[in-house]
């Protein structure tokens, strides 16, 4: 299953999307929350996002999501700190909250890397009133 | 007894510590407050955590970069922990710096500051600072300038870059939200970036 890592520079915002995320799919175990810094202070770091993205694979690749600002960052940064790494993963340019449930529920049913990464990715420009 | 990479970059983490609330009020102007308090957390995690005793250039450097990237918290982190990362390879197994070797180490952090934050020359960032200053460099180098009075013109340059971002607007990060709001003050980065390489002259000339 594609996993996903959710980073944010709140370590609530991240948990808090993750266990929002558990309620709707339920049965994606593969979601790691990559929040703050170490000692829970707001910011991003990349160390601990390319730890995250180690966790979230179980072969099939995973997607990031991230906030805004250093989170985009710090995010290209874990990946490319694991270029020499075989773990396929795509940072998605959708909005967190909307294009992490999409991209769990994508991932739930088999979808492939591509597929959850354009699932998110279809969040953006979504209207909430119709 | 410490090496001399560890005690020039204990040097640059000291003076950005100094300068801490300096930096900060700056980006209170145009930004969100936090350059100051986020660069000294980082650079005192890099006193800590970069070994004293280890001579080779491209490790001290390297882990300077990996440091910054996880203790930094804002934008600066993957922009100065790149930085160091790409000068780190110039390096890499290297315990001399000659001039044409710091040339390059700064011409790999343009290019990791610029692939990271996909800025160009005149948005009002720390490569407003730092390109100017690797020009100047370049051409004291070229004309026979030793290493340290190459990088004392290429202060001057950088410091002309500071004045240069307050005449501008910002169109990166969160300054650029301001518009021309933001013209009339000082980059941080490019601030922060002229300090480091002050301390780098005088860490060479003593």
């Amino acid at each position: 299953m594609v996993g996903l890592v959710l980073v944010s520079h709140s370590p609530k915002i991240a948990e808090g999307l993750t266990d929002l995320t558990s309620e709707i799919a339920a049965a994606h175990k593969g979601i790691v929350a990559a929040g703050g810094l170490e000692d829970g202070t707001i910011g991003t770091d990349a160390i601990r996002i390319s730890e995250a993205i180690r966790q979230a694979n179980d072969g099939d690749g995973v997607v990031v999501l991230a906030d805004l600002g250093s989170g985009v960052m710090s995010s290209e940064t874990a990946i490319e700190l694991l270029e020499d790494e075989d773990i396929k993963v795509k940072l998605a340019d959708a909005p967190l909250v909307e294009g992490t449930i999409a991209a769990a529920v994508s991932a739930m049913v088999g979808s492939d890397l591509e597929a959850v990464l354009k699932a998110a990715e279809d969040c953006r420009g979504v209207k909430k009133i119709p | 007894m410490s090496t001399r990479v560890y005690d020039c970059l204990k040097l640059i983490a000291e003076k950005i510590i100094e300068n801490k609330d300096f930096l900060t009020d700056l980006d209170r102007e145009i930004g969100d407050a936090d350059h100051g308090v986020n660069m000294a957390r980082g650079f005192q995690a890099v006193i800590e955590k970069v070994d004293p005793e280890d001579a080779d250039i491209g490790n001290a450097l390297k882990k300077t970069g990996m440091t910054l990237l996880s203790t930094v918290g804002g934008a600066s982190g993957p922009l100065y922990g790149t930085a160091y990362m790409e000068a780190a390879k110039v390096f890499a197994g290297k315990t001399e710096v000659s001039g044409d070797d710091f040339k390059a180490a700064m011409e790999a952090a343009i290019a990791g500051i610029q692939k990271r934050g996909h800025a160009e020359k005149g948005e009002k960032t720390m490569l407003d600072a730092l390109m100017p200053a690797t020009d100047v460099l370049s051409e004291k180098l070229a004309g026979g300038a030793s290493l340290a009075d190459a990088l004392t013109d290429a202060c001057v340059a950088a410091n002309e870059g500071i004045e240069f971002t307050k005449t501008i607007a910002a169109t990166k990060g969160r300054a650029s939200y301001l518009g021309d709001r933001s013209i009339g003050h000082q980059d941080p980065g490019a601030t922060s970036l002229t300090m480091t390489l002050e301390t780098i002259r005088d860490f060479l000339k003593a």
